[in-house]
């Protein structure tokens, strides 16, 4: 297997996007990252593209093809391109394609994207109930936040976790967001903000919750041998892995633990040879606020039931022992589904280039990101280091 | 939803028919086809559940999806049936009564309506007993 580089990284802004249709956001994260890059279309060996619901969302399927024409691909080299589908982890999943592609030797320079358009549909809390269980949680009145509020509702039972631990965990990436030029929101709010807003599915507020967002993002890999012709500041994908547990929450092991994300997070150490101790940043999927919570458990940075001291400590923040989510999270920075893994993987590569202006985090070397689908169906996580 | 969808799963909605492994005894609800820990080695046959469960989880859903919009706030639970199952059902009382371990039966219930000329999903939720 080949080492895989990224050589170039775009990002869409975020945010509700009502002058922008769906191919337009992906042409607009993707000639970033080929112009990041500094190559041309010819190049492009393949593309994978993250997106859960077009088909919901705005209608439109067979999104390969379509978003090969639009990105002018089509003409000479007839670029295949791969719609890649795991709810909300479609993105990281995209990528994982990619690195795959290039690892086994089989293509050179792939491009993975995530896209979507989700302010076109009317009923979008319906959409997201597709990610888990349509027969058995989403026919019984389940949705999504409600899913996660009785994931929060057990671990604040069995843990320490007070409310207001919760709502640090929106209110730091709030502060972050507000240094991340595409984030959706650029506002910061306090403790108050998300203990006073309407209750969505008790115990999880509206500022608990991510938003409903447009965006795109994309990133170029390529064998780490042929990186330096591209760029001066490679970042090597030093691990991926993915795993699966079951759609419905009913049926995991634990109501608390993401063993997916356990599962995947072990894999990508394993494979990567660093320590947890090694991670300088992780973006990790806050779709709601206690999900951030179990992932920098899940993922074995502090034990579980340890998480709220963390943040009461700050340590969670740009400077601490452990910066979550500089990208301001899904939280802030706005969760547009199938595009969010391919945000994070953009997020920690700008900030190991040193690239992160305001929000960097100082000497960055190693950085990691988690990307979730559904409430834990599908974890896949990667780890990069500064070449 | 189809007829069709609907209508084959009517045993499983009304009834709580799951399934059990005869090889390792494990009872499904909602039913599996195949084992996940004997998987070919399993034996399925359809098993009535009891009907009688306990809160593991619980949630107070105050936005709902369009089709579920007239009934919040509803609780939503995770329920654990005597037979060692899980499902995910509403649960039928003051959103203040809810509690961990409260013990539940089921309820023959509508759940809900695909618009005013569609078809009515009949199903089960629970009320404390």
């Amino acid at each position: 297997m080949r080492d895989v580089a990224v050589i170039g990284i775009g990002c869409s802004k975020f945010g509700e996007r009502w002058d922008t249709s769906f191919r337009e956001l992906f042409v607009e994260a993707g000639t970033l990252a080929i112009e990041d890059a500094g190559i041309d279309g010819e190049s492009i060996d393949a593309l994978y593209v993250g997106n859960m619901s077009a088909g919901r969302f705005v209608e439109q399927e067979h999104i390969g093809a379509l978003i090969a024409d639009y990105a002018g691909l089509t003409r000479a080299g007839h670029t295949p391109a791969t719609r890649v589908e795991a709810a909300c982890a479609s993105g990281g999943l995209a990528f994982r394609q990619a690195v795959l592609a290039v690892a086994s030797g089989m293509e050179d320079i792939v491009v993975a994207a995530g896209v979507e358009k989700m302010t076109d549909a009317g009923d979008s809390t319906d959409v997201l109930a597709a990610a888990a269980d349509r027969e058995w949680e989403g026919f019984a009145g389940a949705t999504f936040p409600g899913l996660y509020a009785m994931i929060a509702t057990d671990y604040m039972h069995r843990y320490s976790l007070t409310r207001e631990q919760l709502a640090m965990v929106a209110v730091k990436n709030h502060y972050h967001g507000s240094m991340n030029p595409i984030s959706q929101f650029q506002n910061e709010i306090t403790i108050d903000t998300v203990l006073r807003s309407t209750l969505v599915a008790d115990p999880l507020r509206l500022f608990d919750c991510s938003p409903v967002s447009d965006g795109s993002a994309a990133v170029v890999v390529a064998p780490l041998e042929m990186a330096r012709d591209f760029t001066d500041a490679p970042v090597t994908v030093i691990g991926t892995a993915q795993a699966s547990d079951t759609i419905a929450l009913h049926d995991r092991r634990d109501i608390s633990t993401l063993d997916a994300s356990v599962a995947a997070g072990n894999r990508v150490f394993e494979r990567a040879r660093v320590d947890r101790k090694d991670v300088d940043l992780v973006e990790v999927h806050d779709c709601f606020t206690i999900a951030e919570i179990c992932a920098v458990e899940d993922l074995g940075f502090v034990k579980k039931g340890e998480a709220g001291m963390l943040y009461e400590e700050g340590q969670t923040y740009i400077g601490g022992d452990l910066p979550v989510n500089t990208s301001g999270g899904l939280k802030a920075c706005g969760h547009p589904v199938g595009a969010t893994g391919l945000k994070q993987v953009w997020e920690v590569v700008t900030q190991l280039r040193g690239e992160a202006g305001k929000r960097q985090v100082d000497g960055a070397e190693i950085g990691m990101t988690q990307n979730v689908g559904g409430s834990g169906a599908t974890v896949v996580c990667h780890l990069f280091r500064r070449v | 939803m189809t007829v069709a969808r609907f209508w084959r799963k009517i045993p499983q909605r009304y009834n709580l028919i799951g399934t059990k492994c005869e090889n390792c005894g494990t009872v499904f609800f909602p039913p599996r086809s195949l084992c996940p820990d004997c998987r070919r080695d399993g034996k399925i046959v359809d098993h009535h559940c009891s009907g009688r469960g306990k809160v593991v989880t619980y949630t107070v859903i105050r936005t709902a999806s369009d089709q579920f919009s007239n009934l919040t706030p509803y609780v939503l639970a995770i329920i654990e049936l005597e037979d060692g199952c899980r499902l995910t059902s509403q649960v039928i009382c003051d959103p203040s009564e809810i509690t961990f371990g409260m013990p539940v039966r089921s309820v023959f219930r509508v759940i809900a309506e695909d618009g005013p000329s569609g078809i009515i999903h009949y199903g089960t939720k629970f009320v404390p007993s």
